[in-house]
């Protein structure tokens, strides 16, 4: 017996498992390459520390800068984008994405010139998160600051 | 310990917003700006201190803890200013960041071609 199915019911029926296997995947992945630059974040701030003999708060310093230049340059080169679309929130959330949606933003607006090309659109991306980051910390900033001057 | 304790925490900050980035309409631009408020909250009562005392560089890496060293570097500004120390202490301790992804990504723009 050959059971007949409607076309768009069947549509419908595979769209939802493809939709939930991917969902599966991509959070799995996420979580892997998320944890394993947190790890190797850790791992060069304990290199640094023991190697060169400086402060924690240094080391730290110095490990966002290797992030940053290392994201900058891997976007420039062209193969970030590749890795973003693989990986998405695992790249992007760490500090590699502020530094990725930079340096795409300068390059792609680069041949509009250097100062509404290049100047005007560095921020196109990375603006978003000062903006809420500075609005927001100043709020609860404020909030705190009054809690502490009252009791 | 703190390399395993980095894994985890960062790996779930990852996690939870690619779940949220694949079951809503928000776009990767919404997420990282409710992360840098969360992050600002959750260090206004110095939750995130005990975070990074216990994870380390991992905590240090989420976009949680750009909003956690603004809203750190303005209220130790208040202690030697007072209320005008919000405004003079925000980007004490993220300018580090930001002034290097400014310097590369402008390096690498005049240096490198788009590639498409």
């Amino acid at each position: 017996m050959v059971i007949i199915m409607k076309n768009s019911k069947y549509d419908k029926f595979a769209d939802m498992h493809k939709a939930e296997e991917h969902r599966v995947r991509n959070a799995f992945l996420a979580f892997l390459v998320g944890g394993l630059v947190g790890m190797l974040g850790e791992f060069i701030i304990e290199v640094l520390l023991y190697n060169f003999h400086i402060s924690r708060s240094d080391a730290s310093t110095f490990m966002i800068m290797i992030f940053i230049f290392i994201a900058s340059l891997c976007t420039a080169l062209g193969f970030f984008d590749k890795l973003v679309t693989k990986f998405k929130c695992g790249l992007l959330i760490p500090i590699t994405g502020f530094a990725h949606s930079m340096t795409s933003a300068a390059l792609d607006y680069k041949n509009e010139g250097p100062i509404y090309g290049i100047g005007s659109n560095v921020f196109k991306l990375a603006g978003s998160v000062i903006l809420y980051g500075v609005v927001s910390a100043w709020i609860f900033g404020m909030i705190r600051y009054l809690i502490g001057v009252i009791s | 310990m703190l390399l395993l304790n980095s894994f985890l925490f960062c790996g779930f900050v990852c996690m939870i917003s690619q779940i949220i980035l694949d079951n809503t309409k928000l776009t990767p631009g919404h997420i990282t700006s409710i992360l840098v408020v969360v992050g600002a909250a959750l260090d206004s009562f110095s939750i995130y201190d005990l975070i990074i005392k216990y994870v380390g560089g991992g905590a240090l890496l989420p976009i949680t803890s750009f909003g956690h060293s603004l809203i750190h570097g303005a209220l130790a500004a208040t202690n030697s200013h007072g209320f005008v120390g919000l405004m003079m202490g925000m980007f004490d301790l993220t300018a580090t960041g930001i002034t290097t992804a400014i310097i590369f990504s402008f390096i690498f723009s005049l240096i490198f071609k788009p590639k498409n």
